[in-house]
């Protein structure tokens, strides 16, 4: 279909055709990426003795073939989205900040600690669950706002200063979790107090689907609406295209840097409030699940565009789902999934080197990319 | 594999296109009350520790007639554990849950025990109450710190001064009582034997680990065992620095040719068996079911070049007293800060010690 309208596209080298013309680009790349690494990864397969048929089937039925399996992978997507969000804004400014991991644990852990007091005054659900939710987007946009301050003000390298962030995160989490506010019927597992079932956010009715989810989604296009249609996300994605040029046209780069990072740090503080209050019930060292790295591959998968993380976090989402299907039935262990994802990702990295070189794609014979 | 034939599409090229797939293996578990056993571990399956102890067991299982396993590793403590046991019921028609980590079972277990009350959920700890949780879950677990304990006599019989370094990963009562279990072990041989404990603060932090088995040494101590998930990386240290070692889990003998005294190992096919044997006859599973050596659910393993002949005496002996209920905290003990912990004889599974946060006295460490 892409090819279709790439083709019917060409002759007519009209301006209006520009924007078709990319879109068909940016669709057939990833598109061509991932049947590339799944060829690819049929290979490994093929090398390693499994049948890649069955793989690629029991992808299909553990990640979609059937309602109970469509949950499941929606379920896993839920951080995804909100993580992959975490990288994508900051990347759009041209920040590579890979601490969402950290501002996930922070997020969780503060709107857990915030409902101790609340729940243990019985103050209402419809009071406490804004409060935490609003201390977990806090707690994450001030861990990573400290990033884009700092990368900003001081220089400082944010992928590394982010990076060394998450551990300290960690490992404050830690520090209250097993410390200060350690509940003490938490014995072998330190944890905080349980927030318990009535403060617990459930799941979207109709389905066993929690609420991060649709948080992730109705975030996704308001952060999408920000970046495509407001002058704000002109500045920042002229920022991210030329920070010296942007400078140059009087725009407040580092304001803009420290927004940025601040809207990413609140996307994972999100997703950490939404593990505690609909998985957990509390926090504790099991908010350190690896959600915020995976959203870096989510945000790439979807080359950084806050709609795109969605289907690619459902991706990532059935992806992991289907890992544990190919595990029980093909008796392949667990680093298969891990594989494959690495394969996506080096493939997906690759392809981005090919924008703008394919003719079939392009208006003119200008060359120039529009 | 007989799985392999389970999914959509291959049954309906085999030409049984009438059988829907999903409701196939629900058929043979009720007509057959064949166990379908799903296991979930927290990490690899062949990590030298804890997920192996489990993976072994449930690997002996596999032979027998009617039991069909299904197993899923590196599945972490959160909403994708409750997934994958859901999977195992929807897809794969689990009719048994071994949910083999500690932080799975509350809110994951419970929550999913509730929604599929005709499945059986059993958990690796001791967390499931009779008030508050529901009937079909329950949980199992030996106390290990007994096969500790042996580890303890053989390590002070086959050191010269009796010093023992364990790396902990930590300081929580189970840990805590494998710490004390070696120490009380050890003294019963060699009244002059300590314990230096080093916590490294996770399950598992390979170069912390490596670390402080060094420290330990150069302390040193002349054996060294631990309490982390994966036991290898402190036996292949402390091998390669020429101490003797005891192992923790499953077995690390391969990994210690030299050094190796003997090891404390869970015994979970005494377990496994014991359930699919009740769900075959239709009998219902026990609840709770904790155990050692007086039930034959834990072993030591089989004795290393490093334990001495009159190590092997004393250990053979002590698993001996334990399976004739040799209790293991008795009289007046103190801890290392001078309080009076253990003022009587208790049990072994006395509930009192569920909670020790304590380290004895000849034990160099602390528990915060």
């Amino acid at each position: 279909m892409t090819a279709e309208t790439a083709d019917a596209a060409i002759p007519a080298r009209r301006a209006s055709n520009v924007k078709a013309l990319r879109l068909a680009e940016t669709v057939a790349i990833p598109v061509g990426a991932m049947v590339a690494s799944a060829v690819a990864f049929s290979i490994f397969l093929l090398i390693i003795g499994k049948d890649p048929v069955q793989f690629w089937q029991l992808v299909w039925t553990g990640g979609f073939g059937s309602s109970f399996s469509i949950q499941n992978s929606l379920q896993r997507a839920a951080p995804l989205i909100l993580t992959g969000l975490a990288f994508a804004i900051p990347a759009r400014i041209g920040l590579t900040m890979i601490g969402g991991e950290g501002a996930l644990v922070l997020g969780g852990f503060s709107a857990a600690a915030i409902a101790i007091p609340l729940v243990t005054n019985a103050v209402p659900v419809w009071i406490t669950l804004p409060v935490m939710a609003l201390s977990g987007m806090a707690a994450g946009g001030l861990w990573l706002g400290v990033v884009g301050w700092l990368r900003h003000a001081r220089g400082v390298n944010e992928t590394i200063s982010s990076l060394l962030m998450s551990y300290i995160a960690i490992a404050i989490m830690n520090f209250f979790v097993e410390g200060a506010l350690r509940d003490p019927a938490s014995a072998n597992k330190p944890s905080t107090m349980p927030i318990g079932d009535a403060y617990r956010i459930g799941s979207i009715p109709g389905t066993d689907v929690h609420w991060g989810f649709a948080a992730g989604i109705v975030l996704a296009v308001v952060l999408w609406v920000l970046m495509s249609r407001t002058t704000f996300g002109f500045a920042a994605r002229m920022t991210g295209g030329n920070a010296r040029a942007a400078k140059a046209q009087g725009l407040p780069v580092g304001a803009l840097m420290v927004v940025c990072c601040v809207i990413a740090g609140a996307c994972a503080g999100l997703a950490g409030f939404f593990e505690v209050t609909a998985i957990h019930g509390q926090a504790n060292a099991s908010l350190v699940a690896g959600y915020g790295f995976t959203g870096i591959l989510v945000s790439f998968l979807a080359r950084h565009n806050p709609l795109t993380v969605v289907p690619m976090a459902i991706l990532f989402g059935a992806i992991a789902a289907a890992g544990g299907v190919v595990q029980r039935r093909m008796g392949m262990p667990d680093a298969t999934v891990l594989v494959l994802q690495g394969i996506l990702f080096v493939v997906l990295l690759v392809s981005e080197t090919f924008y703008g070189r394919f003719k079939i794609f392009q208006p003119g014979n200008t060359g120039d990319r529009v | 594999m007989p799985f392999n034939n389970l999914s959509r599409r291959t049954l309906l090229k085999a030409g049984a296109a009438t059988l829907a797939s999903v409701a196939l293996p629900f058929g043979i578990a009720r007509a057959q009350t064949a166990v379908i056993l799903g296991i979930v571990y927290v990490g690899p399956k062949d990590d030298f520790g804890w997920n192996q102890a489990h993976a072994v067991s449930v690997g002996t299982l596999k032979a027998l007639p009617g039991i069909t396993v299904v197993e899923e590793e590196n599945v972490p403590e959160t909403d994708a554990v409750s997934k994958s046991m859901e999977s195992m019921i929807n897809l794969d028609g689990a009719n048994l849950i071994l949910a083999t980590s500690f932080g799975y079972y509350n809110p994951f277990v419970v929550d999913l025990a509730k929604k599929y009350p005709d499945v059986q959920f059993r958990h690796a700890a001791p967390l499931w109450n009779k008030d508050k949780d529901p009937a079909n879950a329950g949980s199992y677990f030996p106390y290990l710190n007994q096969a500790h304990y042996v580890d303890g006599v053989a390590a002070g019989l086959s050191s010269k001064t009796g010093k023992i370094g364990f790396v902990a990963a930590k300081p929580i009562p189970s840990v805590l009582s494998n710490i004390n279990s070696v120490l009380l072990g050890a003294r019963s041989v060699n009244p002059a034997a300590t314990v230096q404990v080093i916590v490294t603060g996770d399950w598992s932090l390979p170069v912390r680990e490596a670390e402080a088995t060094n420290a330990l040494v150069d302390a040193g101590c002349e054996v060294i065992t631990c309490h982390v998930d994966s036991p290898k990386v402190v036996i292949q240290t402390a091998e390669g620095r020429g101490v003797k070692t005891c192992g923790h889990n499953a077995s690390q003998a391969p990994l210690a040719p030299t050094g190796f005294i003997t090891g404390a190992e869970y015994k979970w096919e005494t377990i496994y068996k014991s359930y699919a044997d009740d769900i075959a006859a239709g009998t219902p599973l026990p609840n709770f079911l904790v155990g050692g050596y007086n039930n034959d659910m834990l072993r030591n393993t089989a004795y290393g070049a490093g334990a001495t002949p009159e190590a092997i005496k004393a250990a053979d002996a002590a698993i001996e007293a334990l399976k004739g209920g040799f209790k293991i905290y008795t009289g007046t003990l103190k801890d290392n800060k001078g309080n009076v912990v253990v003022d009587k004889d208790y049990d072994n599974y006395d509930p009192y010690l569920d909670g020790m946060g304590w380290l004895l006295e000849g034990v160099q460490g602390s528990t915060t």
